[in-house]
């Protein structure tokens, strides 16, 4: 399993978010992507997945040229990202994940809904499944975003900062099942916002401030020379690090 | 009752139908005042349909679906071309077609041999006058919107929740976007005779918004959605007929936001 990002820039109103990055992102791993506030890192996900256009660049994934995914990409938003109060239980949003393999105009069936209720039984969310999803709290919605991408069943999984302002239990549980999803072979990439937990998540990291500082192996990868790159003169706390 | 009114009445129930399940996803889709937009720009496409020569109600209904569709081509333009929001660009798509629209239709009604034309029915609606060919074909084009969304249901459900993730999963999402819209630009022509320009938006949004209140799940939504705009609709219908012709679209307006409130007091949180 290889995704390889090659050249990829991506311009907002004329000012470019991203330059040039290019990284070849390996499946068995669980590689963090992470950098300050507005470094491109959510950009880098959605030029990936085809949902911002790419000013330049190409996406491989196992040496097939992916312009527009088809579901072999599992994605979790953020959390803003979407209404809660819109009218769907949990199951309903976890199901939403088998559609990329039903066809239009197939509902989803027995299958689908049991298959649906084990992706939220593993994220701890079995006895909710019947909620209205803006009747959960935080923590919880972003487990039902987990859910629905475990629904998809990909052999990639982008996830774009599902540990922010979440509760210990969901950041467990959340945890749990990426480690779980790597020791599959499974390519995870999951944008991240906290340094001082990078060590205990991630194999790999990618430091990422527009452009692309470094990637590699944790140890080698979050020097102090290169936080300095990545995080400039706001990064206050390096001496912790170290 | 005459065969007349049980034919208009069978058209309406099922234009009610339709109309509250494309209402239901317009709703959730933010489409509401694109809609209402929609619906009064079609108004000078009716009168230049006619100033053109052609009297056909299907000509007239052409002639309301292409202005229609260019009055929200308009917004979507001011919108990415311009620094306006989509409410201004709403605000004055609507005013503009609907005033030329206007302009035009009293010109027909002064000036020409309008005053037996009939257009006016196209400002507040009058299902009575609906000849029984017209009904038959108001009920075929409603039954193939229905079941149209019926086969992309959950297609269209995914689209209004979280478009991003529709497209992640490789669901033609531009075009689904762009036929959802075209089944309200027809729904919205559809319903011009009997409810009029003015207030087609009322059979659409209004019952799709009381059913809202009732509901958490978007299945039990539309179905409420769909008995709410047939009440409406057969309401109309009945009550225009046998109070001394009143225009359909008022009494429409009433009866839905009549079920709105009623809804709105008995599911107050």
């Amino acid at each position: 399993m290889r995704l390889e990002i090659r050249d990829l820039t991506v311009v907002y109103n004329g000012k470019p978010a991203i330059h040039n990055i290019t990284l070849t992102v390996h499946g068995g791993v669980l590689t963090g992507v992470v950098g300050p506030n507005g470094a491109g890192k959510s950009t880098l996900l959605k030029a990936i997945l085809g949902l911002v256009p790419r000013a330049a660049g190409e996406v491989w994934l196992n040496g097939v040229r992916l312009d527009k995914p088809r579901g072999e990409i599992a994605y979790v938003p953020q959390r803003g990202s979407v209404e809660w109060d819109f009218p769907v239980n949990v199951l309903d949003v976890v199901l939403m994940g088998t559609y990329a393999r039903l066809p239009i105009g197939r509902r989803p069936g027995r299958a689908e809904r049991d298959w649906a209720l084990e992706c939220l039984r593993q994220v701890g969310l079995e006895s909710l499944w019947h909620r209205q999803i803006g009747e959960l709290s935080g923590g919880q919605q972003q487990r039902v975003f987990l859910a629905r991408a475990l629904a998809q069943n990909a052999p990639v999984y982008l996830l774009d900062e599902p540990l922010a302002g979440v509760d210990a239990v969901t950041e467990q549980v959340i945890i749990e099942q990426l480690h779980h999803l790597r020791d599959q072979g499974r390519l995870v990439l999951m944008v991240h916002h906290d340094l001082q937990t990078v060590r205990d998540c991630f194999d790999e990291v990618v430091l990422l401030n527009e452009h692309l500082i470094a990637a590699g192996r944790v140890d080698a990868v979050m020097t102090r020379e290169n936080l300095q790159r990545t995080y400039g003169g706001k990064l206050m706390f390096l001496q912790d690090m170290d | 009752m005459d065969i007349n009114t049980l034919s208009v009445l069978m058209g309406l129930t099922v234009l009610g139908a339709a109309s509250g399940v494309l209402g239901a996803f317009a709703l959730l889709r933010r489409k509401a005042l694109l809609s209402d937009t929609l619906a009064h720009a079609t108004l000078p496409g009716v009168c230049l349909a006619y100033l053109m020569g052609g009297k056909q109600m299907g000509w007239l209904l052409m002639g309301a679906f292409v202005s229609g569709l260019v009055g929200i081509g308009a917004v979507s333009v001011i919108t990415r071309r311009s620094r306006l929001k989509e409410d201004a660009a709403l605000a004055i798509t609507l005013s503009v077609f609907f005033g030329f629209g206007m302009v035009l239709l009293t010109g027909i009604q002064r000036w020409g041999d309008g005053h037996q034309s009939g257009l006016d029915r196209f400002l507040f609606g009058q299902a009575a006058a609906l000849l029984p060919h017209e009904v038959l074909h108001l009920t075929l084009a409603c039954l193939l919107i229905l079941m149209v969304v019926s086969i992309l249901f959950k297609e269209f459900a995914l689209l209004c929740f979280d478009r991003a993730y529709a497209q992640v999963l490789g669901l033609p999402v531009a075009v689904l976007d762009a036929l959802l819209m075209g089944l309200i630009a027809l729904i919205v022509v559809l319903g011009l005779q009997s409810a009029g320009a003015l207030l087609m938006v009322a059979l659409m949004i209004t019952p799709a918004a009381a059913a809202r209140l009732w509901t958490h799940r978007l299945s039990a939504m539309v179905g409420l959605s769909v008995l709410f705009g047939m009440l409406t609709a057969i309401g109309g219908v009945l009550v225009s007929a046998f109070y001394g012709r009143l225009p359909t679209g008022p009494v429409m307006v009433l009866l839905a936001s009549g079920l709105f409130f009623a809804s709105l007091v008995l599911r107050r949180q």
